[in-house]
């Protein structure tokens, strides 16, 4: 039995990059601290533009730890919404154009989350990882951590809890 | 200038805080009172019109700060060494958040405060979180 031919490349990261965009643009929040995610694979790095409305101390000057925690908690929900989504891609059971036109799916709920400030955040631009610790069905636990020139230095780390958005029931039932 | 009266301008000149509408409404004695009112740009959710948790953790950290600058034993700055925050439902759209924060407890080095953040709806808190600050000597 011949093998589909596999899409070109072009296609499927026009496609991801498409729904990463449509998920991250969707939230007000978001676009208001004007966080971006850079792709590469399922990885994702949010990336925090310096802005002044996001200082919290102007003598300092730092970044206000209000700022540092939504980013990291943006970081973290779109992280595990992004590894849920990535594989219902993978599986082919996502409507990629659905969420594309803006029928967004629903986002893990916050929990918890707790946030260690471990340096003042400076004024430049800070970069975010995730990583999904345990992701059931239910449950998810996530660790973010936050660096700004220096990967090896974070300036945050926070955990999280989250309830994961209930699938859709099957039209069968 | 009084504490207060310092205390609630200190809060109106970071800029993060007056992006967001934040306000002092009270403070004194390791308790310090802030609302932050409904803003779209802050939806975390755009089907149900809820506040994204970090705008309401914006509030609470700032509150905490607060509260710990304006104890009696707190002779000057601080800054946030740990947050947790739990999230126990969705905020009401439209309506202002309040924050409350105590300072229960202070040492030479560390503040530990407790906050509390309410809708309309006083007695269901939307969220509440404990934190470590530091002082500054």
């Amino acid at each position: 039995m011949a093998r589909k031919r596999p899409e070109p490349v072009q296609v499927i990261k026009q496609r991801r990059d498409a729904v990463l965009a449509a998920l991250v643009h969707g939230v007000p929040y978001i676009n208001f601290l004007g966080i971006e995610f850079d792709r590469r694979g399922d990885e994702l790095t949010a990336i925090l533009p310096y802005d002044d409305k996001l200082i919290g101390n102007p003598m300092l000057p730092a970044i206000h730890g209000g700022a540092i925690s939504g980013f990291l908690e943006v970081a973290a929900v779109i992280g595990l919404g992004w590894a849920v989504l990535w594989d219902e891609m993978e599986r082919g059971e996502l409507d990629a154009d659905e969420i594309i036109s803006g029928h967004l799916p629903r986002l893990p709920k916050t929990i918890d989350f707790t946030v260690d400030y471990l340096r003042s955040g400076l004024p430049r631009d800070a970069y975010a990882r995730a990583k999904v610790n345990r992701s059931g069905r239910r449950y998810a636990s996530v660790h973010v951590e936050a660096w700004q020139d220096n990967r090896q230095r974070s300036f945050a780390q926070a955990t999280g809890h989250f309830l994961m958005p209930q699938r859709k029931p099957d039209s069968d039932d | 200038m009084d504490k207060v009266k310092f205390a609630k301008q200190f809060v109106a000149a970071l800029p993060h805080c007056r992006e967001l509408g934040m306000r002092l409404t009270d403070i004194g004695d390791g308790v310090a009172v802030g609302e932050m009112p409904y803003d779209a740009k802050l939806v975390g959710d755009p089907e149900t019109g809820v506040l994204h948790g970090g705008a309401i953790s914006a509030l609470m950290d700032t509150c905490g700060g607060a509260a710990t600058m304006s104890h009696p034993r707190s002779p000057a700055g601080t800054a946030t060494i740990d947050l947790r925050i739990d999230y126990m439902r969705a905020a009401t759209p439209q309506q202002t958040i309040v924050a409350r924060a105590e300072c229960y407890h202070i040492t030479r080095s560390v503040a530990f405060v407790r906050v509390t953040a309410v809708d309309d709806d006083v007695d269901n808190p939307v969220a509440v979180a404990t934190g470590a600050f530091t002082v500054e000597q």
